[in-house]
């Protein structure tokens, strides 16, 4: 046991490491208000997610990757149906009260069953991807991968959780391009969303339907994908109005603020301005640890959990954000160098499918507090406070110290 | 050719590296933009001292009773508040507000106590101003710096006392409720429901505050309304429609014998609905808008009465004969007895057991009885040997089944659970083995000895009596949802309780009471008290066929000039539709349906009897009910 885990990746475990404790502290600094709230002592038990995180790594570190594959489909079935049980017992909490997104027992709230849905999901896609050892080269070769990554992404979806739920998808997208997927069929299973998307004005939309057909011409899909497709980007031009209007006007007033922060200054618009106002005001060198002001004064919305990063903008100042953005930085690489090296398809697709799922959470979280993506509740890995996803991340972490084990053994490299 | 070829997988690599660069350079560029080139922008609003938020406070939600009439609303009125500043300056405008309308010293420390507001929140001076203080304030402005009036919507409760334990009180939240995340988005100076409906449904009566900004110079004077930062409306909250009926919420008040202690509780037995709540005495919850006067504060809590004690659900009380009724079912149930069955010894005073006598309440006996009669008639010494008959065991097993030891889950804060032993090891405890008697349970089965209820928790008894034997947990605006508990008796066994509750007021102990218009169902008691004269209860429904209402009371120390059976009576007349003009001049004696004593019949050592549990009327941990005065 100690001698495997001399052999471990030292990188990975200084990138993790590193990430951890750096988490830790801000979300310490995060609890230190002169509010009195309950994040204060918060980060206690975000240590002791952290032990049970490490201990769920050292376990699937000593899982054989043959192991896991065989136990994909129960571990995708449990995930899936903890996801449907949550819709039927699930509460709300915090700033998401009106959704149902955690499992509670006796009315101690224990997770979040979408966070660990979303490992499910990778592995269960890599396993499919996998086993088939050539890409999907058809529309109807993706119905399969479609299924498995969209089971979870309604779920989540009914919640209701819009940005969990899209992480879904680009989980899938990520690994059909890691299985090889041709970047034609990528744009054509992803063009309905485009279409939705652009049906806010006729004339986008119309743009976009005739840049389709001439990629359609370009490409030379069979007819039959060719018409699929034309036909879902037709529907969802048509369907784009009334679906706007059974979503939620919490969502709808997050996509609106994403375009303009001034439009509902209370529901999210105000979240924008103030996670600015606090980063912007940190500057080259920041105010200092703990010394943030606009988190002193509870300026800062959700700032353990979907606004931590600002405390780091605030009290580190650009450097620290820099600092930070070069830890997630090497973590990307490291993972994206045990994917390519893998022994085999089933590991290379975990390791990368769980590096799209941090990049995902990275990108958003980080981008949507200086209002380059819209504010959707997803957490940033080791920073914000949540012991279910912070599991998620240290499973994936775990398995993938044993993917670079395995090809450090066979000498792989 | 395999997907996972080097080469490709190569190509895939550089593809992913260029994806991850590209979108983290992103990133840096637009921190870059945001942290160094707008760094003074946003440094500038940063520095708050320039800004400063005043909150604008939601309206509460409008409590309404089931007919749409208003139990507590909002009207506007006038605060008058401080902006915080270096506190010299506060001094000063604190001495120059002094000159119009007295303030005292405590208020003084309080507006300069920075940690008791929401930093660079303004500080609350008067939150109740009369009009004239606020125009004599307005004429000083210029000499008064950071000086800020606004109106406010303020509770009021126009029925005031008649509702107070039922709609509860709004203060000010204190710091150890707002560290508990009890009341969501709440912040320091949030007016929150402290007691009643306001407490339990103030999540959606409390609105979401809105806030403006103003700007202020280096002194703290309000320059103007900043224009940077957008206003954000209050969103009011949301209307509380109850099940009440204030009608005969208010009829109950009238007929509660004046300065009398008690509480009376009417429900709809068919669906759980409370339509009246009522406890005496009672105070004035406007008194709490805007801060308690500390005088009230400590008249209401160093009184004997504890009027800040909901009766209903708050304090407990020896049930006594109400109880045989729990009595009767559980024998029926068990098939014990028929409503035909007679008991061997008749009443003839007192029956002996063990080596003591226990008394009858009627001295001069009832003589050879039926269970509807002995019922009808109250008698001490038919339930004596009912209760033996059968069986400890029985009695606390089906006590504990049918929830008298649980709260009654009714959505109202502070319920107490109701007392009852859990079993034989209960008084193994506090006896030690072997060394209590089954003399136990003779009292048990008279609702004496360890037996305290909550008036709630014995109207569900009736409840279920007066329906299928099903319990509905009882409610004021939504039932929580609860396993529902079952007396499990056949329709013939309930119809057998409910004819025998029919016979006490047509014939039995509660005679007077009578209607000619309808027929009434119910049991009186005289509880024993330890701490002074008898509590007297009736709990009835009506009509006794089918019946639409349950009404509990209970009048503490009520002796035997009590009224309790015909404000029931009167009280279900009224509810459904009856003149109960007949029943008015009517004064009834309540008898002393409760047994004395038992008396020793050998000297020499006994067995201990188990005491009589103290009523515990002070249960309520005043320190926790109300907000400290707002000195």
């Amino acid at each position: 046991m100690l001698a495997r885990l001399r052999e471990i990746d030292r990188p990975l475990a200084a990138v993790v490491a590193a990430l951890s404790a750096y988490g830790v502290a801000v979300l310490y600094s995060a609890g230190q208000t002169d509010v009195p709230t309950f994040v204060t002592t918060i980060w206690h038990r975000q240590l002791l997610w952290l032990a049970l995180g490490i201990v769920g790594a050292v376990l699937l570190f000593r899982t054989s990757p043959r192991m896991l594959e065989w136990a994909t489909p129960f571990a995708y079935g449990v995930a899936i149906i903890l996801l449907a049980l949550t819709l039927l017992i699930g509460t709300g909490a915090g700033p998401a009260a009106g959704t149902r997104s955690w499992i509670a027992i006796g009315g101690v709230r224990l997770g979040q069953p979408a966070e660990l849905a979303k490992l499910a999901t990778i592995l269960m896609l890599a396993r499919w991807l996998a086993e088939r050892r050539e890409p999907p080269a058809t529309l109807r070769e993706l119905v399969t991968p479609g299924v498995i990554a969209g089971v979870p992404f309604g779920l989540v979806l009914l919640q209701p959780d819009l940005g969990s739920a899209l992480v879904f998808v680009v989980i899938l997208f990520v690994m059909l391009f890691w299985a090889g997927t041709r970047l034609s069929q990528l744009v054509l299973l992803a063009s309905p969303a485009v279409g939705l998307i652009l049906a806010f004005s006729t004339v986008t939309w119309g743009a976009w339907i005739l840049l389709l057909c001439g990629l359609l011409l370009w490409w030379r899909p069979y007819v039959w994908e060719g018409l699929t497709v034309m036909f879902a980007n037709v529907v969802m031009g048509v369907i784009a109005l009334p679906l706007w209007q059974r979503l939620a006007p919490y969502q709808q007033n997050r996509l609106l603020a994403f375009l303009n922060p001034e439009v509902d200054p209370r529901a999210t618009g105000w979240h924008i301005i103030q996670s600015k106002i606090a980063i912007g005001s940190g500057g080259f060198f920041g105010k200092g640890f703990t010394a943030g002001t606009q988190k002193r004064l509870a300026f800062l919305p959700a700032q353990h959990t979907d606004f931590i990063f600002p405390v780091v903008g605030e009290e580190l100042g650009f450097v620290g954000v820099v600092a930070a953005l070069a830890l997630f930085a090497a973590l990307l690489f490291i993972l994206l160098r045990i994917a390519r090296r893998a022994t085999d398809p089933f590991s290379s697709l975990c390791v990368f499918g769980v590096a799209g799922m941090l990049f995902v959470h990275i990108i958003e979280n980080i981008g949507m507090t200086v209002n380059l993506m819209p504010v959707t509740g997803i957490p940033l890995p080791f920073f914000s406070y949540g012991g279910s996803f912070l599991l998620a991340c240290f499973l994936g972490i775990g398995l993938s110290f044993r993917v670079a084990w395995e090809s450090r053994q066979s000498g792989y490299l | 050719m395999n997907a996972f070829h080097p080469h490709l997988l190569d190509r895939r690599v550089r593809g992913a590296r260029f994806v991850v660069w590209s979108a983290l350079g992103i990133l840096v560029v637009a921190f870059f933009r945001t942290q160094i080139l707008g760094h003074g922008k946003y440094q500038l609003q940063s520095e708050t001292n320039r800004l400063r938020p005043i909150p604008l406070p939601a309206p509460r939600g409008v409590i309404t009773d089931r007919n749409g009439r208003v139990l507590a609303e909002n009207v506007p009125g006038y605060t008058v508040a401080l902006l915080p500043g270096p506190e010299a300056e506060m001094r000063t405008a604190l001495a120059r507000i002094a000159r119009v309308v007295p303030l005292d010293s405590a208020t003084i420390a309080r507006v300069l106590d920075p940690r008791r507001r929401a930093p660079y929140h303004p500080a609350v001076v008067l939150s109740n101003a009369p009009f004239t203080v606020v125009s004599a304030l307005e004429e000083r402005r210029i000499g008064i710096p950071g000086l800020l009036i606004q109106t406010e919507p303020k509770r009021l409760y126009p029925d005031s006392t008649l509702v107070a334990h039922l709609v509860g009180y709004v203060g000010e939240i204190t710091e150890s409720e707002l560290a508990s995340g009890r009341f969501r988005h709440a912040r320091l100076g949030s007016l929150v429901g402290k007691d009643g409906l306001e407490r339990a449904y103030d999540d959606s009566l409390r609105g979401a505050d809105g806030v403006r900004f103003v700007e202020v110079d280096a002194v703290g004077h309000l320059v103007r309304e900043a224009t940077e930062a957008a206003a954000l409306a209050p969103v009011p909250g949301a209307p509380l429609r109850t099940t009440i009926d204030l009608d005969l919420q208010r009829y109950i008040a009238e007929l509660f014998p004046r300065g009398q202690r008690g509480a009376v509780v009417a429900m709809n037995p068919n669906t759980g609905e409370i339509l009246a709540l009522y406890s005496a005495p009672g105070f004035d919850p406007n008194a709490f808008v805007g801060g308690v006067d500390p005088a009230y504060w400590r008249s209401l809590n160093e009184s004997e009465a504890h009027p800040l004690l909901n009766r209903a659900i708050q304090a407990r009380y020896p049930p006594g004969s109400v109880w045989k009724l729990a009595m009767a079912a559980m024998a029926l149930k068990r098939g014990v007895v028929t409503a035909r069955s007679r008991m061997p010894i008749p009443c003839r005073g007192g029956m002996a057991y063990g080596n003591r006598f226990f008394r009858c309440w009627e001295g001069r006996g009832h003589g050879d009885l039926t269970l509807t009669e002995a019922i009808a008639h109250s008698c001490d010494v038919y339930f004596y040997q009912l209760g033996l008959k059968l069986t400890l065991a029985s009695l606390l097993e089906d006590a504990n089944a049918w929830g008298f030891r649980r709260r009654t889950g009714i959505d109202l804060p502070g319920e107490v659970v109701s007392e009852f032993p859990t079993g034989t090891e209960y008084y193994d405890r506090l006896y030690g083995p072997r060394r209590w008697t089954s003399a136990v349970t003779l009292n048990l089965a008279i609702g004496q000895g360890e037996n305290a209820q909550t008036l709630v928790n014995m109207v569900r008894l009736y409840q279920m009596l007066a329906t299928d034997g099903e319990s509905r947990p009882p409610f004021v605006v939504r039932p929580r949802v609860l396993s529902a508990t079952s007396l499990e008796l056949t329709p013939d066994q309930l119809a057998v309780l409910r004819r025998a509750m029919r016979n006490v007021v047509e014939q039995g102990t509660a005679r007077g009471s009578r209607l000619a218009e309808i027929s009434i169902a119910g049991k009186t008691a005289t509880a024993q008290n330890p701490q002074g004269p008898d509590h007297g209860w009736f709990i009835g429904f009506g009509p006794a066929e089918k019946p639409e209402i349950v009404v509990g009371a209970i009048v503490e120390f009520a002796r035997h000039g009590s009224s309790v059976a015909p404000l029931v009576a009167r009280t279900i007349a009224r509810y459904l539709g009856v003149d109960s003009t007949l029943v008015r001049e009517l004064r009834l004696v309540l008898p002393a349906d409760s047994a004395p004593e038992p008396v020793q019949i050998l000297p020499g050592p006994l067995p201990p009897l188990p005491p009589v549990i103290p009523l515990d009327t002070s249960a309520r941990d005043t320190s926790r009910a109300g907000p400290p005065p707002r000195d």
